[in-house]
């Protein structure tokens, strides 16, 4: 068997690749479905860390248990539970939603909604060992000149705690974008779904499944970079901050 | 609370606090004057910090009561019950009593001129640019105006001490807490905080200082406090506990550190 070239290249290049639509389809598929996830997954992990550092004990107990399930079970099993447990309970039916010209399968929402969860738990793991990370007299400090809680860790201690959430935050982007492919389980079509479905058709899967791994590369690779910038703005302040030797 | 004395600033009634079963501050009654300079001495692990951060409720007491300026703090009274105050409440108690700590903790992520300037823009709500121009005033006056724009990391440990003190003078409060606010320096700069802190005397502020720096204390102080072991062990002028101790144990400790 022969490495097929013009198979190979065709949908490599954007220019021929994107004449078969549902590859810019899978690919904002792909990209969609991960950052989406991950704006919910961050303010689930806010509010998850605050609540597993909170005094209530109830609020500690069922972030742990959150954090506990999603940290411990497989995202796949996840997956399951939100799609067809939604439906056979008629707690959410996974209609096709219409958002402007776009059309978001099910399965898409599916997929948000357990990435999201599953990402929410790590997050709540990540921000809370960020706001830990602080020293103690931070908090003291603020408070003492008469901010509330709130008001320290918004403007004391999360700014801080920024820092050491960054890099374990991108990781967590990058992973997102990665596990997008677990949508084919319940029939989405992220781009992974999308080189899937044109291999049934011409079986070719060394060229296909390698043009798939450079459109999501150059994804994950893009993101790296964004992280890159990211990090380097808020560790400007960290190389300001960052003891002298004889401090 | 009833029968308040107006020229109080500070009252401590039959204060107890443990840690677990360390019984850490015993039955201490204590009254501030307005206006008053009171230096805590006493050995370490004596509860002098622990009765300083008692006064804006850092720590929470297990039994008794403290009134600042004739208000009970942290709670509030509610058919002869105590109540923990809400944190909001808290927090609007705490503005008018400044707190300088041992260890500085300057904000890290702030410069020396957005450390002092915080407390007023995002608790008092002064519009930035009037706040930075009175953060510059306090660091002008604590003699750090060329280091405005300095990050704690890049200071030595007596200009951060300096900038923690303009820090807590920008929200304007009417009584200073100082716990050890030069244990943690070098030689070298002690004096330069201790200038800043002598500075304030007169001002009509009450300060209270918890501190090894006997011969300060003696200068500024119009009361000392002795403590060890969880009491208020004597109290009187610099004079009478200075001079001539009543306390066996106050002659013990300064014999040591004198």
């Amino acid at each position: 068997m022969n490495f097929d070239w013009p198979i190979f290249i065709w949908y490599l290049w954007p220019p021929s690749a994107f004449d078969d639509p549902r590859i810019l389809q899978g690919l904002e598929a792909t990209v969609g479905v991960a950052l989406v996830a991950m704006v919910i997954a961050t303010g689930i992990g806010l509010v998850g860390a605050l609540a597993r550092l909170s005094r209530r004990r109830a609020f500690r107990a069922l972030a742990t248990a959150y954090v506990t399930y999603f940290r411990g079970t497989p995202i796949l099993v996840q997956l399951f539970l939100v799609y067809f447990g939604c439906i056979e309970f008629h707690i959410y039916g996974f209609e096709p939603l219409d958002i402007g010209p776009i059309v978001v399968t099910g399965a898409l929402q599916a997929g948000v909604i357990a990435i999201a969860l599953n990402h929410g738990a790590q997050m709540t793991e990540i921000i809370r060992s960020g706001i830990i990370g602080i020293d103690r007299g931070q908090m003291e400090a603020a408070r003492a000149i008469g901010m509330t809680y709130g008001r320290a860790m918004r403007w004391i201690i999360l700014p801080q705690a920024l820092r050491i959430i960054l890099p374990s935050f991108g990781n967590q982007v990058n992973a997102s974008i990665l596990i997008t492919p677990i949508l084919i389980t319940i029939g989405g079509q992220d781009l992974f779904g999308v080189f899937l479905a044109i291999n049934g058709v011409n079986y070719h899967p060394i060229e296909l499944f390698l043009d798939c791994s450079a459109y999501i590369l150059v994804v994950s690779m893009t993101w790296a970079a964004i992280q890159r910038r990211l990090e380097r703005r808020v560790g400007v302040s960290l190389a300001e901050a960052r003891p002298r030797s004889n401090a | 609370m009833s029968s308040d004395n107006p020229g109080l600033a500070i009252e401590f009634r039959g204060v107890n606090k443990w840690y677990g079963s360390f019984h850490c501050l015993t039955d201490v009654n204590l009254q501030v004057e307005r206006q008053a300079v009171m230096t805590i001495i006493g050995p370490s692990g004596a509860g002098k910090s622990t009765m300083l951060r008692c006064i804006n409720h850092l720590e929470r007491i297990d039994d008794g009561e403290i009134l600042v300026e004739g208000q009970l703090v942290g709670y509030r009274e509610v058919g002869g019950k105590l109540k923990e105050l809400s944190d909001g409440q808290v927090a609007q108690r705490r503005q008018g009593i400044g707190m300088v700590f041992q260890r500085f903790n300057l904000f890290a992520h702030l410069s020396a001129i957005d450390n002092v300037a915080i407390g007023p823009i995002r608790v008092l709500k002064t519009p930035r640019d009037e706040a930075l121009d009175q953060a510059a005033i306090l660091l002008r006056r604590v003699g750090l105006a060329e280091k405005a724009a300095s990050y704690p990391a890049h200071l030595s440990g007596g200009q951060q001490q300096r900038v923690a003190i303009a820090r807590a003078l920008a929200m304007r409060p009417s009584i200073m807490l100082f716990d050890e606010p030069t244990s943690a320096l070098d030689p070298e700069m002690i004096g330069e905080v201790l200038a800043v802190i002598r500075d304030l005397v007169g001002e009509g502020l009450t300060m209270v200082l918890v501190s090894h720096e006997i011969g300060f204390a003696r200068e500024i102080s119009t009361r000392v406090v002795m403590m060890d072991g969880g009491l208020v062990i004597e109290e009187g002028t610099p004079a009478q506990v200075f001079g001539a101790p009543r306390s066996e144990r106050t002659q013990a400790f300064l014999s040591k550190v004198y």
